[in-house]
């Protein structure tokens, strides 16, 4: 045996090669063409012990700032919030993290009950009949809405506000270009969606209108106007949404989106350099058979005992290979386990809770802002908003690193008319003292 | 293990109880209402449980009892290369330093993070013989699809607009004829021959100016080396399209034989396959690409580039086909294949491979005289049986399955590939020893014979397990997608 993963002992391997007739393994690989058989070795790193290689990994890892070293008021997409300790005790069960999708279910049951909660959990949260077992991210999952929204309504546009996270926009127009389907951007008006250019846009053509609420720049859009658009000319009403701000504000099911999809990062899953995050994707029990990736349906086995299945697996890749509703096959099963034990842990009270914490926070801030002259662009913000400072948002950055800050997000980086923006986020996590120290060394350099 | 359900987590909820602390509110607290419009404010909360930490903690120990992963006995799927999990690797991607590096800051403050991406992307151009690599696929699947997207690109930039057929084998996995579809593709299969290759005659036949690409797993999803390779490659690039490499089954061939010295253009991997970031219950995964040069400029954006001794992101990419994820990718996940590559260094994933050949060559032989073998060459790291002779007695591949079960053991992969009637698709991987694959071994020539003369005890197989076999169609009939209280939801449609 020469490497501790590798259980193989010669005395096995000439015993294996016995029942097998060959007298060296190199005959199992005779039917490679000799012209192309890689010689020689790979010109990789030399493995390392298990101590050396913890060492130099810890080293690399160190020379990272994160929310570990410095205050954090940077969130765009990946937020620094409170994970109960649970959460990570629970998702390091091997029984867990070493299965596979959950294929043969009477050993599958534990996999296929978290599953079936996580869809109840986002179910709740964002008022929709249904949810699926979890996408790769927020923005891929809100892509996958507007290529399903198309396949639907058999139009061949999505109308998307400016309003919601560019990287999701980004997304969309890569997997909107693949399958011909145009993509029209919508103007902002201060932080909001310009409603009257969204409805100037909308048109019979319109698959889907797409916003996202709280929008990028933190401010909780106007659902009730902008569902009245959306559903004028029948297209579908397709909200991307932080889960957490759903916890207290009123879901987009109760202003009648068709599919809702977002990221539950913000839900015990830690930012890890911007991956593996979850996505999720809900919608209305009319689009059920429509849907991209796994569901997990509730049955019985022959006793009458209460069971778990992947369910409605005839949209699926693997059954209907080049007529599936979505090529997605791997998921975010663990992280979507992560996820629920933390809204678990939080529940009904505490995911409240956390989330008007945000919102009080963040308005705090603002204020501390306002009072300094700062300028802001102002609306009615969940735990993001965009102020104006004098000099470019990167070089403050690298200076409040030496401060032991993290600063918010450049949104100039975005958009040309934002520069000199800087996108702050304010989680439950800040104390007023980092806030108000942030505040004034803001106050210092933008003097 | 408890048989029977277990309670909804729902279920378990009392008024009252929780399992979070949150740090205290020390700003001054205004009415919700002055900040919001009340419009926008929740009437009634999510009915999220209330439960103690402990009881939470219980609730999840219970349902992980009724899971069984590669930790908890042997797990021999085929084309899912279930192998051991190193628990070095979820060290290191709970480092601090990684798990909470934010990926929106200033190059300079994620020095750490981006040499890891890196000197990922140099390890992989090593290991598969491309030119260059994105780490940013969030699985394979997004992998094929992100390839592909690069494959249009350059038909489309080279002013070849008819190409539009993907040629896929009617053994591939099928993410590989939906992916080019999502790509805006249609998919044209070729068959196998009686050898289980492709059917190079039938091949000939739908090569054509309209050729955009083939799709090929090399061992493919029989286990089987495609000897004619570079026939194929010469015949797939004379007629103008590209080879495209799916990843699934590199843990046969690493050292061995490298995609891009077979002549493939574009490469995916499952670096939660064959590179030990665990499969999580079904994700998340990873799924860099691989390229040849000329198909480097279509990567997806941002690049990550070193330049002296630091390390830059590159977003201005003009040729790009856009963004396909968010951030760099599941970071997490390549962090964990990148420990394990290290690990094992260039000698150890040769082994890897040879290893996992010469376990599953020996399961075969082993198995060849009561299973009925479609295929007689070596196998590379899986094969497949059928269970064609037991059908014959009336015991399908199904009921075989599910009597592994009784015996501790996961299934191996069932009714695929499609080819192969009542096929069981075995891959064991290199990190099994002799004794767990005699151990398996004897329990399904047991289970062989146990159909010849007891029936049924495999036909009404499982017997041990928590739950018995599930009716599938009633939940399919009448979908019951979420728990609610007031019972099922009716489908409106």
């Amino acid at each position: 045996m020469s490497h501790r993963y590798l259980p193989l002992t010669e005395k096995d391997k000439q015993e294996m090669l016995d029942t097998i007739g060959i007298s060296d393994v190199s005959e199992l690989f005779s039917d490679i063409p000799e012209k192309v058989r890689f010689k020689g070795e790979l010109n990789i790193k030399p493995k390392k012990s298990e101590t050396s290689l913890l060492r130099e990994l810890g080293n690399i890892s160190k020379k990272n700032i994160t929310t570990e070293t410095h205050v954090s008021f940077l969130g765009a997409g990946a937020y620094d919030h409170y994970i109960p300790t649970v959460v990570d005790h629970v998702i390091s069960r091997s029984e867990f993290y070493t299965a596979y999708t959950p294929y043969q279910p009477e050993i599958s049951q534990g996999e296929l009950q978290a599953i079936f909660e996580f869809q109840t959990l986002i179910s709740e949260l964002t008022a929709m009949d249904v949810a699926n077992s979890s996408m790769y991210d927020g923005p891929t999952a809100f892509a996958e809405a507007a290529t399903m929204a198309a396949g639907k309504t058999r139009k061949k546009k999505v109308v998307v506000s400016k309003g919601v996270h560019y990287q999701a926009i980004e997304v969309l127009r890569t997997y909107c270009k693949a399958q011909g389907i145009e993509v029209v951007e919508v103007e902002l008006d201060g932080s909001y969606t310009d409603l009257a250019r969204l409805d100037e846009a909308a048109d019979e053509d319109t698959a889907a209108v797409m916003v996202q609420y709280p929008n990028f720049l933190g401010s909780v859009e106007d659902l009730e106007e902008i569902e009245k658009i959306a559903h004028k000319h029948k297209g579908l009403f397709v909200v991307n949404s932080n889960p957490l701000a759903l916890s207290i504000l009123t879901p987009p099911g109760e202003f009648g989106a068709d599919i809702v999809t977002g990221d539950t990062q913000v839900f015990g899953i830690p930012t890890q350099f911007g991956g593996p995050h979850c996505g999720y994707f809900a919608a209305t029990s009319k689009l059920m058979r429509k849907m991209p990736g796994r569901l997990v349906g509730q049955t019985q086995d022959d006793e009458g005992n209460r069971g778990f299945v992947l369910t409605l697996q005839a949209r699926e890749q693997h059954i209907r290979r080049d007529k599936a509703t979505s090529n997605i096959c791997s998921n975010q099963a663990l992280n979507a386990l992560a996820s629920s034990v933390a809204m678990s842990a939080l529940g009904k009270k505490g995911a409240v809770e956390m989330a008007e914490n945000n919102i009080q926070n963040t308005y705090y801030m603002k204020n501390q802002l306002k009072s300094k002259g700062f300028e802001i662009l102002d609306g009615q913000s969940f735990n993001e908003f965009a102020v104006k400072l004098s000099k470019n948002v990167d070089d403050i950055n690298d200076t409040l690193y030496d401060d032991g800050f993290i600063g918010g997000f450049n949104l100039g980086r975005v958009d040309e008319k934002f520069e000199n923006h800087m996108l702050i986020a304010v989680t439950e996590l800040r104390t007023k003292d980092e806030i108000d120290s942030f505040v004034e060394r803001l106050g210092e350099y933008n003097a | 293990m408890l048989k029977g359900s277990s309670p909804l987590i729902f279920e378990r909820s009392t008024e009252d109880r929780f399992a979070y602390s949150l740090p205290d509110l020390e700003v001054e607290k205004h009415e919700l209402s002055d900040i919001i419009d009340t419009k926008f404010i929740r009437r009634t909360k999510a009915e999220l449980p209330e439960i103690s930490e402990l009881d939470l903690m219980r609730h999840y120990t219970e349902l992980s009892n009724k899971n069984h992963g590669v930790d908890s006995g042997f797990y021999p799927l085929g084309s899912c290369t279930m192998k051991y999990n190193p628990k070095i690797n979820e060290k290191v991607a709970r480092m601090p330093g990684f798990a909470n590096s934010h990926p929106e800051q200033n190059d300079k403050a994620i020095q750490g993070s981006l040499e890891i991406v890196h000197d990922m992307q140099e390890h992989l151009k090593e290991i598969t013989g491309m030119d260059e690599i994105t780490l940013q696929p969030a699985a394979g699947a997004q992998g094929e699809w992100t390839a592909l997207m690069m494959i249009k690109a350059f038909h489309e930039a080279n002013g070849d607009h008819n190409r539009t057929k993907v040629i896929v084998p009617d053994s591939a996995h099928g993410t590989n004829p939906a992916s080019a579809v999502v790509a805006g593709f249609e998919a044209v299969t070729v068959k196998s021959n009686e050898r289980g290759l492709v059917d190079i005659d039938h091949l000939k036949t739908l090569v054509g100016d309209d050729t955009a690409a083939i799709m090929l797993t090399n061992p493919n999803t029989l286990g089987l080396f495609e000897e004619d390779i570079l026939e194929i490659r010469d015949i797939v690039h004379e007629a103008g399209g590209k080879l495209y490499y799916d990843g699934a089954n590199l843990n046969a061939i690493m050292a061995k034989v490298r995609p891009g010295d077979m002549g493939f253009d574009a490469v995916h991997l499952n670096l939660h396959k064959t590179f030990t970031g665990p499969h999580g219950g079904g994700g998340p995964g990873s799924g860099p690409i691989g390229v040849k040069a000329e198909l480097a400029k279509f990567l997806p954006k941002p690049l990550v580039v070193k330049e002296g001794d630091s390390y830059r992101v590159e977003h201005n990419v003009p040729d790009s086909i856009g963004r396909v994820k968010p951030f760099y990718g599941n970071f997490g996940i390549f962090l964990r294949a990148y420990t394990y590559i290290r690990t094992m260094g260039p000698d150890g994933l040769k082994e890897v491979s040879e290893n996992a050949v010469l376990n599953a060559n020996y399961m075969m032989r082993r198995l060849e005289g009561t299973f009925e073998l479609p295929y007689k060459q070596h196998c590379k790291h899986e094969f497949v049986i059928s269970g064609s002779r037991q059908k014959k007695m009336g015991v399908r591949t199904l009921d075989m399955a599910k009597r592994l079960l009784d015996f501790g053991y996961h299934p191996p992969t069932i009714y695929f590939p499609l080819n192969v009637e009542e096929c069981m698709m075995v891959e064991p991987t290199e990190t099994e020893s002799k004794e767990t694959l005699d151990g398996f071994v004897d329990t399904l020539i047991h289970i062989s014979k146990e159909a010849e003369e007891d029936p049924d005890i495999v036909l009404e197989a499982p017997h041990t397990t928590v739950i018995g076999r599930l009716d599938e169609t009633q939940a399919a009939r009448k979908p019951v997608l979420r728990f609610q209280r007031e019972d099922i939801i009716e489908e409106k449609e």
